[in-house]
């Protein structure tokens, strides 16, 4: 459904994207990941028309985003990251005055804002002044906006931002809601939010690809170690130097958050290497009340973490040269 | 047609604050007052020819309430969206720049003329106790209607400049008077010059037009200058493919 190709863009000396490739099959929800100025707007805004590439091309569903600027701007809705709206009209006269925008034909004009205003949940407020809108509302209206039409690609950049966490717990409803009838392109510096929606998570920072992957696979690629947390009932020194002599163990770590009396700690083993089975024989062998043994798994912010805490590559990598240059 | 849509909503807007009332209000008492006072004037010493004696008069002072209300009207145009960033979702849905540009400089345009035609009703009511010959006076409406036009169309090119409409206005209130004082003191610059400035002021080609003539290159300048702000205009909208949205 997308299709971009070495997508640069310069604004004077400033590279905003550099050689940004990817590409997004119908019906699925990709996650743009990156901090603030890392180029998720710039690279949503090429795929909207705002303004073309400096060099590259993009495809939305078979347009060319330059060439065939109008129709590819016909075929996909957006919703800009700063909700940005007349406070002058009614969220329906909005909602109207962008059905022509989008050139949708009069008869059904009707339905569109209709659907529009229901799936936003914004039809009791249909009759008020955007400007007396609050602003999780007026940020539904700016979604509204988007999927006036029926856009066959949907552009949300951040589309949580501001919002208390009911509101954000409801747009992510409503986004999810639109998996496998329209194919979403959405941009957030907010981590648990990709988990919680995208299929798929682009990461990028300094204007580059970092990694392409679901959240799952990019946990697993990015792991050089594994680790159980463990928790037993026993004197803390007595414990670590019986586990480290178990085979396959690399650290034993002493963890906070023990209960009274008992003692926490963090094993790191090497990596695809599940040593639960003998950890437990281990502690049951010694007698030792075993109260809690579960695999840590790295969180979406680690992953984060360590590949944007890289300085900026000289040449786009993929996986394998992150995973490579991580556990080196 | 996409620009009717552009242009519906920007009046709307104009018509949907008061703003708009005041403005109208105020040019329309400005108007009628300077009417008022140039036909006494025009009683009392103007003579018997009445292009030269009153409308000349009744024109050359509306030009100056155009002046001052036409700014303010232009001013929000492109400097709101851009405030509020509306602007860029515009720029996401399949329409041109050019049709942006129309639609917003139509509604301006039409809110002119909604403007312009009341201050009619003075000459018509003076009409009915003296029935003058109504050609001068209608080459003296196509001037101001021009004049009026070149001036939403100056308004326009700033307001896509900037999104302070403050800042809008004054620079437009700037170029319009520059244009007027150009050829006001001719000894600042060589005769030569002066020729040159004479053609590109905007009010030396009205002045024709209040006296009860049209000259066709007053008409090709005002044509020209509105076609040539239009175009600076599209051109401004387009400085975001290079340097990106603000």
């Amino acid at each position: 459904m997308i299709q971009a190709s070495h997508l640069t863009k310069q604004f004077g000396a400033l590279n905003a994207i550099s050689d940004v490739s990817f590409e997004v099959a119908r019906g699925e929800i990709v996650g743009f990941l990156g901090p603030n100025g890392a180029g998720k707007s710039t690279t949503m805004r090429i795929l909207c028309g705002v303004f073309p590439p400096t060099s590259g091309h993009a495809i939305v569903a078979g347009y060319d985003v330059v060439a065939d600027s109008l129709r590819a701007r016909g075929v996909v809705g957006y919703a800009p990251e700063r909700v940005a709206l007349y406070l002058d009209m009614t969220v329906r006269e909005y909602l109207r005055y962008v059905a022509e925008m989008k050139g949708i034909a009069p008869s059904h004009r009707r339905t569109a804002i209709d659907a529009a205003l229901s799936s936003c949940g914004v039809v009791h407020v249909a009759r008020r002044l955007i400007g007396t809108l609050s602003k999780g509302y007026r940020q539904r209206v700016g979604i509204a906006q988007a999927l006036v039409g029926e856009p066959r690609v949907l552009v949300l950049d951040e589309p949580t931002a501001g919002l208390d966490p009911e509101q954000v717990a409801e747009v992510r409803r409503l986004i999810r809601h639109l998996r496998g009838e329209r194919t979403v392109i959405l941009s957030t510096h907010i981590l648990s939010e990709v988990e919680a929606t995208c299929d798929r998570v682009i990461i990028i920072n300094h204007g580059r690809i970092l990694a392409v992957d679901t959240p799952r696979n990019l946990n697993q690629r990015l792991r050089h170690t594994s680790q159980i947390h463990l928790e037993v009932r026993a004197a803390a020194d007595v414990v670590a130097s019986r586990l480290r002599a178990i085979p396959g163990v690399l650290q034993v770590d002493a963890a906070l958050d023990a209960a009274e009396g008992g003692s926490a700690f963090v094993v790191t083993t090497e990596k695809d290497r599940d040593l639960r089975a003998e950890l437990a024989a281990a502690i049951s062998a010694a007698q030792w009340p075993l109260l809690e043994l579960r695999p840590v798994f790295l969180s979406l912010e680690d992953i984060f973490l360590s590949l944007v805490a890289e300085p900026a590559p000289a040449t786009p990598v993929t996986h394998d040269e992150v995973t490579g240059r991580l556990s080196a | 047609m996409k620009s009717l849509v552009v242009c519906r909503r920007e009046l709307r807007s104009y018509f949907s604050s008061y703003i708009a009332y005041i403005l109208l209000a105020i040019f329309l008492l400005l108007s009628g007052y300077f009417f008022y006072s140039d036909l006494i004037f025009f009683v009392l010493y103007g003579g018997y020819v009445l292009p030269t004696g009153l409308w000349q008069y009744v024109f050359l002072d509306m030009r100056l309430c155009m002046l001052l209300v036409l700014p303010l009207l232009t001013m929000r145009l492109f400097a709101e969206e851009k405030k509020l960033g509306t602007i860029e979702l515009l720029w996401t849905y399949p329409v041109r720049d050019g049709e942006i540009v129309v639609g917003k400089f139509l509604a301006c345009w039409i809110f002119f003329i909604i403007m312009l035609l009341p201050t009619a009703l003075n000459p018509l009511i003076f009409y009915r106790f003296y029935h003058f010959d109504p050609g001068p006076l209608l080459a003296a409406y196509l001037g101001i209607f021009l004049l009026g036009t070149a001036f939403i169309a100056c308004g326009l090119f700033i307001s896509s400049l900037t999104e302070n409409q403050v800042i809008s206005a004054m620079a437009t209130y700037g170029i319009l008077v520059f244009f007027w004082f150009l050829t006001w003191n001719e000894e600042v610059a060589d005769q030569q010059i002066i020729q040159v400035l004479l053609h590109l002021s905007l009010f030396d080609h009205f002045f024709n037009f209040s006296r009860g003539v049209i000259d066709t290159q007053d008409v090709a300048f005002f044509t020209l200058f509105v076609l040539f702000f239009l175009f600076l205009t599209l051109e401004s909208l387009g400085v975001r493919k290079w340097r990106g949205v603000r």
